[in-house]
């Protein structure tokens, strides 16, 4: 059982770095904000989006098959996969049948998810992941720890260290132009070399069979438009209806994401390129189970922007890894337990349900709502931790009973003001922990609106 | 039963109902001139703009910044490279490209994405794999938004297509911005009245 607690406590060991995560981060959410306002009408095409892929879920089967129809048509061949290990072997089976020997891969979170990597890597391939982040995470050993900038927890220096390990780069090393510049004519090699290329998938288009894939470094690109096998992995519910959407969700994607006006490439696959081949390959893992639970599904919405991390106090502030699951994150937190709601049960309990997930989200996700949701669910299920369970059933209680709940008040304040501080900040008060309570007021609020009315 | 199948059974059982398709506005801006707004926007994504009114301004350029020595490869009229895309049959031997000139079929003010299709680039690699882009573009060429560019695509007939705003760039340093990540290390946009 994942316990987010815990996982926080290796990350907030190391305060400074814990400073410049949170502030690195919120950066990016003042950036979104900045381009968000540049756009007058924003809110409206928040609106839109959430709306358009409020019809994809309730027409999802139909617009797969649309999407099939006319991914065929184009020439692609088309798999679907119920789930990650079907995925994995799809993609297995791909690389056998056409010998490659040398393959590259974009950014997919949803590869991540099924841990493609690893069962590539147990068939023998070496997987070269081809954006500048991951190959960072890949060489350090390591899962992403942020959807948008994987590596946005590893250091230059630390960096620096894997890149001469790696790739030759001078020691001590950490100019960021010159590391990007050796990784740069690295993995050139690598793109010339591939056989086969495997990108993720943005947005998959019903209408016209297309699929839309979004960078900064043209590494997708660089990969799909060289290699002569290009394989697409996609969840099923990227889909959209029609190629006039992309207009609505585009124009939100990078501004929410890193408050760029859009990503400097912007790639759409129809057909295979000439003498290659292209697969697709759908995945639902779990996401039409998701579909049926009425309180998530809108989680399904998600595209993907990371603005929900960036702006999370609990995330900057813990960092991805304490989430143990691939998708951090308030959306982690609302996908995870959906996957396994006892082994993710403390997820939905690592957030202040502050909403300002809620409020950045692109597609209008109710974030805090669902976190709220979940919790409430993981509870009666009976998948909260021990002490939680505790305290909760002890608070039931003196909840239950007026009188106990106002000699209890009297009697805690009165401590509070009296008692030594060992007494109160000590390792059986986990809001202590790094935090002040505030002064214990002398009186209770009872007490002084009784007082005040009177008066 | 069929992966495929059991999705699909699964979608019908577990899908909600009704929600029907919104109408996308226009939205279109305050009068400003799409000109000055693409300018801002290219820079913000590290580009360069050239206005222009001859083609021999693009001679130029080029003449000032590349020797005979580079490897350039043009696709407009007017502009002679050095690598003819006639004879090449396989896109890797484009790799030692320094720099390639394109036609940019329209762009758009409001992020400086410039539309590039398979047909007007030969090979789908090509405005990646360039040391150097150079991109011209008409300025009656310009459309203010995400929504007028989609009106405007056509994607019929067309196996790829790209939006180019700037040139391939990273942050994955601690979030330091490097502009030359994999693809090409520079974007100049001539804009041509
Ligand atoms: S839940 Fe919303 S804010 Fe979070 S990543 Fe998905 S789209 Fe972005």
């Amino acid at each position: 059982m994942v316990s987010h607690a815990k996982n926080a406590e290796k990350f907030t060991k190391d305060l400074e770095k814990v400073d410049w995560h949170d502030a690195t981060l919120w950066g990016a959410r003042s950036k979104r904000d900045l381009a968000a306002k540049s756009i007058p009408e924003w809110e409206s095409l928040r609106t839109l989006a959430s709306q358009i892929k409020e019809n994809v879920l309730a027409n999802l089967d139909e617009y797969l098959l649309e999407f099939e129809k006319n991914a065929l048509l184009n020439g692609a061949e088309v798999f679907w996969a119920k789930d990650g290990e079907e995925h994995n072997k799809i993609v297995g089976d791909l690389l056998v049948k056409h010998n490659i020997n040398n393959l590259v891969k974009s950014k997919s979170i949803l590869t991540e998810e099924c841990h493609l990597n690893q069962y590539l890597e147990d068939l023998g391939y070496d997987v070269v992941d081809t954006d500048l982040g991951e190959r960072i995470i890949q060489f350090a050993k390591q899962p992403p720890s942020h959807i948008v900038t994987p590596a946005i927890h590893v250091k230059k220096e630390e960096i620096g260290e894997l890149f001469h390990q790696y790739i030759g780069t001078e020691k001590g090393a950490t100019d960021p132009q010159y590391l990007t510049e050796a990784a740069r004519g690295h993995l050139r090699e690598k793109f010339l070399n591939a056989e086969a290329a495997i990108t993720g998938v943005n947005f998959a288009i019903a209408e016209n069979g297309g699929f839309v894939v979004c960078t900064n470094e043209g590494n997708a690109d660089m990969g799909a438009n060289l290699a002569p096998i290009q394989i697409a992995c996609m969840g099923i519910e990227k889909l959209i209806p029609k190629a006039e959407h992309l207009g609505v969700f585009l124009r939100l994607l990078a501004r929410s994401a890193t408050g760029q006006s859009i990503t400097n490439y912007t790639s759409h696959f129809f057909t295979p390129k000439k003498n290659g081949k292209l697969y697709i390959v759908m995945v639902d893992n779990g996401r039409t189970e998701q579909l049926g639970r009425e309180d998530f599904r809108n989680s399904l919405k998600c595209i993907r922007c990371g603005a929900c991390m960036n702006t999370c106090p609990v995330y900057r502030k813990s960092g991805g890894y304490s989430y143990g699951y691939t998708i951090p994150g308030p959306i982690g937190s609302v996908l995870a337990p959906g996957r396994d709601d006892h082994e993710y049960a403390s997820l939905p309990f690592a957030s202040s349900l502050c909403g300002s997930c809620t409020n950045v989200c692109p597609v209008k996700i109710d974030l805090h709502d669902q976190l709220y949701k979940w919790r409430q669910q993981i509870v009666k299920n009976g998948n909260v931790d021990q002490s939680k369970k505790w305290s909760m059933q002890m608070a039931t209680y003196i909840f239950e009973h007026p009188k106990l709940f106002r000699f209890m008040g009297k009697t805690a304040r009165l401590f509070m003001r009296l008692s030594p501080r060992f007494l109160i900040y000590n390792s059986l008060n986990k809001w202590g922990k790094s935090r002040e309570l505030p002064d214990s007021p002398k009186q209770s609020f009872r007490d002084w609106y009784i007082n005040h009315k009177i008066r | 039963m069929s992966s495929r199948e059991e999705i699909l059974e699964k979608i019908k059982k577990n899908k909600p109902v009704g929600a029907i398709l919104p109408v996308i506005p226009d939205f279109p801006g305050d009068g400003e001139e799409l000109e000055k707004i693409f300018e801002k926007s290219l820079i913000k994504n590290s580009g360069n703009l050239i206005s222009t009114n001859s083609i021999n301004d693009i001679h130029e350029y080029i003449n000032k910044n590349y020797s005979p020595a580079q490897k350039i490869c043009s696709l407009i009229k007017g502009i002679e490279g050095n690598v003819d895309i006639e004879k090449i049959a396989d896109p890797h031997e484009l790799k030692d490209l320094d720099l390639v000139i394109l036609k940019g079929e329209f762009g758009v003010a409001e992020n400086a994405a410039i539309w590039l299709s398979e047909n007007t680039m030969g090979f789908r690699v090509l405005p990646f794999i360039t040391q150097h882009l150079i991109m011209v573009l008409s300025k009656k060429d310009l459309v203010e938004n995400m929504h007028l560019a989609y009106k405007k695509i056509n994607l019929k007939n067309v196996g790829f297509g790209v939006f180019i705003a700037g040139p391939s760039k990273t942050a994955d340093i601690e979030q330091n911005l490097v502009i030359g990540a994999h693809g090409s290390r520079s974007l100049t946009v001539f804009l041509m009245n």
